[in-house]
């Protein structure tokens, strides 16, 4: 991945920023810059949001053949989360005992991470990955 | 979804197209063979197959996913047409993309091209050469597919995405890993029949099971080969098809769909929105349903995406595909044969081929020609071919007359 290409989704990746259609107050993470639901009447409306960082495990693997750059982290556990405000990412869940502890229900929040490290150019790429969150006033198993 | 009033004079517009010539390689490692060497071999077949001359045809498309990767070289239509021996004609030659669907999509636009009376005979061929590719590579390629920003970026692979939808899968309707691996145990039983597939063994479930896992819970026995392979057809209208063959196929249908690029944008994980609309398009324009189907070749890139693919195109209902896997009902023998050909799994994935392969093998079927797995008096097939993960889909409905 060249560095520019990168360096573009920076605000997106390290601080989770993306989206939010002011003419219905929907809020999209990946950014989007046309509110799928309201079209037309979002162009021009679409403003920067960052997003809370705090969502819950919809869908979960556990990944033994790895993308290549990621050799160095099998296995790793990939999931979709939905964000509290209500949108979908793809994502890794780090900072488990197993891997396989990540499953659907389980609550997560976001955190700075390095993401991979492209072999060739020697460049590492940092962006989020999210972790367990422990609600205030449960008591951590 | 009618709003548009160009709508009304869509349906049926145009003349009606048939399947007269089919010609296939073998799926497989083909180390001695390059990617003109494959085009070519097929073509070659399916020309013959249709008793048409290289004057004859009006126009060439061409579906392939990602040669630019797999062997260095873009503007491959040109290529097919410069190798077949048919450059001085100078007929259009066009190439589509869109991934693992990318042969349908072309098989698409060359009937569109007949319908419309701009050609009347027109070549539609499929391609990859996988094996010219190192390993990473490879991974490459086959992630290109998916969202690179948002999927790839963070470690997913296409494994990794249909994994999730296999999970989801089991969670929501119940689907158990025997279920899933019977996908798998079926179609290689059904491989042993097809003189063109990759693999010809039987495997167990228990082996399916057992094998190294690529992302939980799919082993490497739940995901099809990346193959090398071309499959050909040749399309003209339906009233002067039998002056080429004695067996013509009619094209009931052809519909095609999308959706999010993203797994997770999309409104379920256990359900491909794109294969339905294309489903719902196709089975509109043949004006028949999943009923009166005989026989279907349906996408099964990962075990889980062939009970996705029966659910979506009303074979059964949410969560009764799995069930009915593990009854034998989608076997040869089966009330609906599904993948006789072997599937993705066992005949093989050569990616840009497969859409054209399963028309090959539904065309077989319905000429009474498919031997060993023939399935019994087939008269209305249909084929199932989706990109990526699930963000194109592609379903073609084809029948005798
Ligand atoms: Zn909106």
């Amino acid at each position: 991945m060249g560095v520019p290409r990168f360096w573009r989704e920076q605000p997106h990746r390290y601080r989770l920023e993306g989206t939010r259609c002011t003419n219905c107050d929907r809020v999209y993470f990946p950014p989007r810059w046309v509110c799928p639901v309201c079209r037309r009447e979002s162009v021009g409306k679409m403003e920067r949001h960052k997003m809370d960082g705090t969502g819950t495990v919809v869908a979960s693997t556990v990944v033994h053949d790895p993308a290549p750059g990621f050799e160095d982290q099998v296995p790793y556990a990939v999931a979709i989360i939905e964000l509290d405000e209500g949108c979908r990412l793809t994502t890794q869940v780090s900072d488990v005992a197993d891997p396989h502890d990540v499953v659907p229900g389980m609550r997560v929040k976001s955190a700075f991470r390095r993401i991979q490290s492209d072999g060739a150019s020697g460049v590492i790429y940092y962006g989020t990955k999210f972790v367990p969150l422990v609600e205030q006033g449960s008591t951590p198993s | 979804m009618a709003t548009n009033p160009a709508e009304k004079a869509r349906h049926h517009a145009g003349r009606e197209v048939a399947v007269i010539g089919i010609g296939q390689t073998a799926f497989g490692e083909r180390w001695e063979a390059s990617f003109r060497d494959l085009v070519t071999e097929a073509g070659l077949k399916a020309i013959q197959d249709a008793n048409i001359q290289g004057e004859d045809i009006d126009a060439v498309y061409v579906g392939s996913m990602s040669t630019a990767l797999t062997i260095g070289q873009e503007h491959v239509a040109p290529l097919v047409i410069d190798h077949a021996g048919l450059a001085d004609f100078h007929m259009p030659a066009t190439r589509v993309e869109g991934s693992g669907a990318s042969g349908s999509i072309a098989f698409r636009q060359g009937v569109l091209a007949v319908r419309s009376g701009d050609a009347d005979i027109v070549v539609v061929g499929g391609v990859e050469k996988m094996t010219d590719s190192s390993d990473a590579e490879t991974a490459r390629i086959v992630g290109s597919s998916m969202d690179q920003e948002w999927e790839s970026f963070v470690g997913a692979t296409d494994t990794a995405i249909h994994a999730m939808m296999a999970r989801a899968h089991m969670d929501e309707l119940g689907t158990t890993l025997d279920m899933l691996a019977q996908v798998a145990v079926k179609n290689h039983d059904h491989g042993l029949k097809n003189p063109y597939a990759q693999f010809k063994r039987p495997i167990t479930r228990e082996q399916v099971h057992a094998a190294p896992m690529v992302a939980d819970p799919l082993t490497r026995l739940h995901c099809a080969p990346l193959s090398d392979g071309a499959s050909t057809v040749v399309l003209c209208p339906l009233e002067a098809a039998e002056s080429f063959t004695k067996k013509p196929v009619k094209v009931a249908g052809t519909g095609q769909g999308s959706d999010t690029l993203a797994l997770h944008a999309r409104h379920s994980l256990t359900t491909m929105a794109a294969a339905r609309a294309a489903a719902e398009r196709a089975y509109a324009q043949a004006g028949w349903g999943p009923d009166s189907v005989d026989v279907a070749e349906l996408h099964d890139a990962y075990t889980v995406n062939e009970l996705i693919a029966l659910e979506d195109l009303g074979f059964f209902p949410r969560g009764g595909a799995g069930p009915a896997t593990l009854e034998g009902e989608t076997a040869l023998g089966g009330r609906i044969p599904i993948n006789p050909s072997g599937g993705l799994k066992a005949r093989g994935h050569a990616v840009g081929a497969t859409g054209l392969a399963q028309i090959a093998e539904i065309v077989s079927q319905l000429r009474n020609e498919a031997e060993g797995r023939q399935v019994k008096d087939a008269r209305r097939g249909v084929c199932h071919n989706t990109g990526g993960t699930g963000a194109t889909a592609v379903v073609t409905a084809l029948e005798v007359l």
